[in-house]
């Protein structure tokens, strides 16, 4: 193996999400992210904890799923490479919605959700680039719950 | 007096066919494959429709879903919606019903050699798009990339799926099917099959996009293919609207100016596009 | 002045000369059809002879409104257009396809239907009837596959086209550029002249069918007061028109029109009963009916004319694509005007102006079309 060792704002820009992101601007969430590892069958977060981290994926799948008594959960959506887990860190009283369980075995980037609003708050161009790539991710996943809504391929 | 000039009769009377066999895929989805009585059998290119006619009951245009070359019959599949279906989808084995076409134009597969494919199925909307994989495979080393993107509403909904385990398994097919609908024991993804198009790679400048499924889904998929780069004049849709006479003769199947029988069922989104989202166009 | 007459010079026949041709066409073997009066109206249908005519008789139309009234003349063809057309005849209203049995081993067989066998002549075809075969032909016939039916009976017929005299208040011929002239598309056509005491017919030849039919009867060359005459009949025709129709830039007006305002005022009016689309001359939308007998071993195909505004029409799984009668206005005028354009390069309106009479509340196609251009702003 060569040696080469990616730094943190490195690997951050390698993802979809970060592209064209500022340079300056990476290395400040450089500064709240860290590398993780999760196995099939862990849980990134469970429905009503603390927002306090959400995931930049680079493989593996996770899946958004919610309880329900008395059956297995009812997957909402699935989640691979490239795709984020969790907006909830970003809006009070930032907690989970969901739970997150991992379905393949996952590698990716968690950032610390808490040391990102405080740098977002005092730095408000950090926080606009940071909102410009979440809306579309939340409208992207509005918008595919609708058309789920609308049970297209339902008897009629 | 002038040369009296008439439409080849097997295209306004049915030719008998025998059910060869019958495949129930789904609770409500049934496959026959038909072969002609002593007749010969027309070439049907993929994305192409039959008018299929239960004996006193009534004839529906019905998808073929794998042409002659991939195995016994020629195969149509059919859900059972109606008192035609219904009856179409009980058929015995050695039983006969009256067969009319092939009709409409089929998927452009020779304007998409050289390309990229991407193939976006949602539901029975697979079934008129089987043969273009079919045909895509026979001939990969012809086409670029192969991109197979297919969504179903459940896990239990999922048609075709011994094939669609084979195309998976091709090193040299990106199949990626996904539900709607699913509890926890399902491996697969989950979300409505737009999304799978974002995740895709494929060269938007240099594909061919061909849709097939419900019309909500299938605007919906050309807004993903739209928002990924691929032009209009790239993504083709197959359009579904009642039709009794297959041949431009009866007005119904009207789609703004389009007969939908003979113009289409395949149609370039470039084509379609201002009347797509028209209400009770 | 009348055009080079390729089959022969202009002729003019009496009274007595039409019944011996109305003799000679049955004596050929075809089934002449004609103006008749019946069920107060002037409809087409089988005649024998002159004496079946509605002489003396005219209508008058207004949208919703029709009825029959005395002439003070003679004349046999002084009045416009009434519920019938001539689809009824070429392109009828009840047809059967095919029939199918099924034998003991459950085999199935198809007949098709036999070609009707004996072929009509048209007594009385209107120039716009004459447009609006000529368009049937284009979506009946023209197109990559022919209806076989129609193609049997079309290129056998006899065509004797009339000059329209009396126009109706909802007659807009002219800015369909269909009339009243007959100038194509007939084998003879007749223009009436009347004098107070001279009742006879002018008549051009359209084909050598035509002139082979007229060389049977006497007839004698016209000179230039009859030719005059013939010509002030269609002049005043066309300057009575009671209707007008804008057909600059339609297309695109109801194209890119699918929600205006109007379509909503319209619907509020439309029973959608259909009654425009069976009198039209050039609706041609059909359904299909399957019927079996009780033991299953015998089998039909039935065709019949089918309308835009039945729920029906647009049946997909589920439900209809036009379910309100918005849409299925919208479907019928933008065909009617617009895509028929795109699908068969004419339009598909000649101006007979047989909807606005026969529709139950009047609603004159001519007035939507102007309230469209009118509230868009596309010049007129």
């Amino acid at each position: 193996m060569s040696a080469v060792v990616s730094t943190m704002d490195q690997i951050l820009g390698q993802h979809r999400f970060f592209a064209d992101f500022p340079p300056d601007f990476a290395e400040l969430i450089a500064g709240c992210a860290r590398n993780t590892h999760y196995k099939p069958g862990e849980y990134l977060a469970h429905e009503s904890d603390r927002a306090d981290s959400f995931f930049i994926l680079s493989k593996g799948k996770v899946a958004l799923e919610v309880a329900v008594p008395g059956k297995s959960p009812v997957v909402i959506a699935t989640l691979g490479a490239q795709d984020v887990v969790g907006v909830s860190w970003l809006v009070a009283p930032y907690c989970w919605l969901f739970d997150a369980r991992v379905m393949e075995d996952m590698r990716g980037i968690s950032i610390d959700a808490k040391c990102l609003r405080v740098k977002c708050d005092a730095d408000h161009d950090l926080g606009y680039e940071m909102m410009k790539r979440l809306l579309p991710v939340l409208t992207q996943r509005l918008h595919a719950t609708r058309m789920q809504i609308l049970d297209v391929y339902g008897k009629s | 007096m002038p040369d009296v000039r008439f439409a080849p009769a097997d295209l306004l009377v049915p030719t008998p066919y025998r059910v060869v066999e019958r495949v129930r895929e789904l609770d409500d989805v049934t496959t026959l494959r038909l072969e002609p009585r002593g007749g010969e059998r027309t070439r049907v290119n993929p994305g192409q429709f039959n008018m299929l006619y239960a004996f006193g009951i009534g004839e529906a245009a019905i998808s073929v879903s794998a042409a002659w070359e991939t195995g016994r019959g020629l195969s149509h599949t059919i859900r059972d919606v109606g008192m035609v279906s219904h009856a179409l989808s009980h058929m015995e084995e050695g039983a006969e019903v009256g067969l009319r076409g092939p009709f409409g134009s089929g998927w452009p597969l020779d304007r998409a050699e050289g390309r990229d494919i991407v193939i976006v199925a949602g539901g029975l909307g697979l079934a008129p798009l089987r043969p273009a994989i079919e045909a895509v495979l026979a001939r990969r080393e012809r086409y670029g990339r192969v991109t197979v993107l297919i969504g179903f509403r459940s896990p239990k909904d999922i048609l075709f799926p011994r094939q669609i385990r084979d195309w998976r398994e091709r090193p040299d097919v990106e199949l990626h099917a996904t539900v709607d609908h699913s509890a926890a024991d399902w491996r697969g993804h989950v979300g409505v099959v737009p999304t799978l198009i974002q995740r895709t790679a494929f060269d938007p400048e240099n594909c061919l996009a061909f849709v097939c499924g419900p019309e909500i889904m299938m605007r919906f998929s050309a807004q993903a293919l739209l928002g990924a780069g691929v032009s209009p004049a790239r993504i083709h849709l197959s359009m579904e609207r009642n039709m009794k006479c297959a041949i431009g003769h009866c007005g119904r199947c009207q789609f703004g100016p389009h007969f939908v029988c003979k113009d289409g069922p395949v149609f370039p989104l470039e084509l379609i596009a201002p009347i797509l989202s028209v209400r009770e166009i | 002045m009348m055009e080079e007459a390729k089959h022969g010079p202009p002729a003019l026949i009496g009274p007595d000369d039409l019944e011996l041709l109305i003799q000679a066409l049955t004596h050929s073997g075809r089934q002449v059809v004609g103006p008749v009066l019946r069920d107060e109206a002037i409809v087409y249908d089988h005649i024998d002879s002159i004496a079946d005519l509605p002489a003396g008789w005219t209508d008058r139309q207004a949208p919703g409104h029709y009825t029959l009234e005395p002439r003070a003349d003679a004349a046999v063809f002084g009045y416009a257009v009434g519920p019938h057309s001539w689809k009824r005849f070429l392109h009828p209203p009840v047809q059967t396809v095919w029939s199918a049995s099924r034998d003991a081993g459950d085999g199935l067989g198809f007949d098709l239907a036999p070609d009707p066998a004996r072929p009509y002549a048209f007594v009385g075809v209107r120039a716009c009837e004459l447009r609006a075969i000529e368009i049937q032909d284009k979506v009946l016939r023209d197109g990559a596959t022919p209806d076989r039916a129609y193609v049997a009976r079309r290129d056998r017929v006899f065509i004797v086209a009339v000059n329209c005299s009396q126009p109706a208040e909802t007659c807009f011929c002219v800015s369909m550029d269909a009339g009243p002239r007959a100038k194509t598309g007939f084998d003879l056509a007749l223009t009436e002249l009347l004098d107070d005491d001279l009742h006879q017919f002018l008549v051009e030849i359209g084909s050598e069918a035509g002139a082979q039919m007229l060389a049977g009867i006497p007839h004698r060359q016209a000179d230039e007061t009859a030719l005059s005459q013939a010509n002030a009949v269609l002049e005043r025709t066309s300057a009575g028109m009671g209707r007008r129709m804008e057909t600059d830039g339609i297309k695109e007006l109801l194209q890119n029109n699918p929600d205006h305002p109007r379509w909503d005022d319209v619907a509020n009016r439309c029973l959608s009963c259909g009654n425009c689309t069976m009198v039209c001359p050039t609706c041609f939308c059909t359904t299909a009916e399957d019927t079996g007998d009780l033991a299953n071993r015998t089998a039909e195909r039935v065709q019949k004319w089918d309308s835009c505004f039945s729920l029906d029409f647009s049946y997909i799984r589920g439900g209809s694509v036009r379910s309100s009668t918005r849409s299925r206005y919208r479907q019928w005028l933008t065909h009617k005007l617009a895509n028929w354009i795109d699908q068969f390069g004419t339009s598909g309106c000649v101006g007979c102006g047989r909807c606005m009479t026969w529709c139950p509340v009047g609603i004159d196609l001519t007035e939507e079309a102007r309230a469209i251009r009118a509230e868009t702003g596309v010049p007129k």
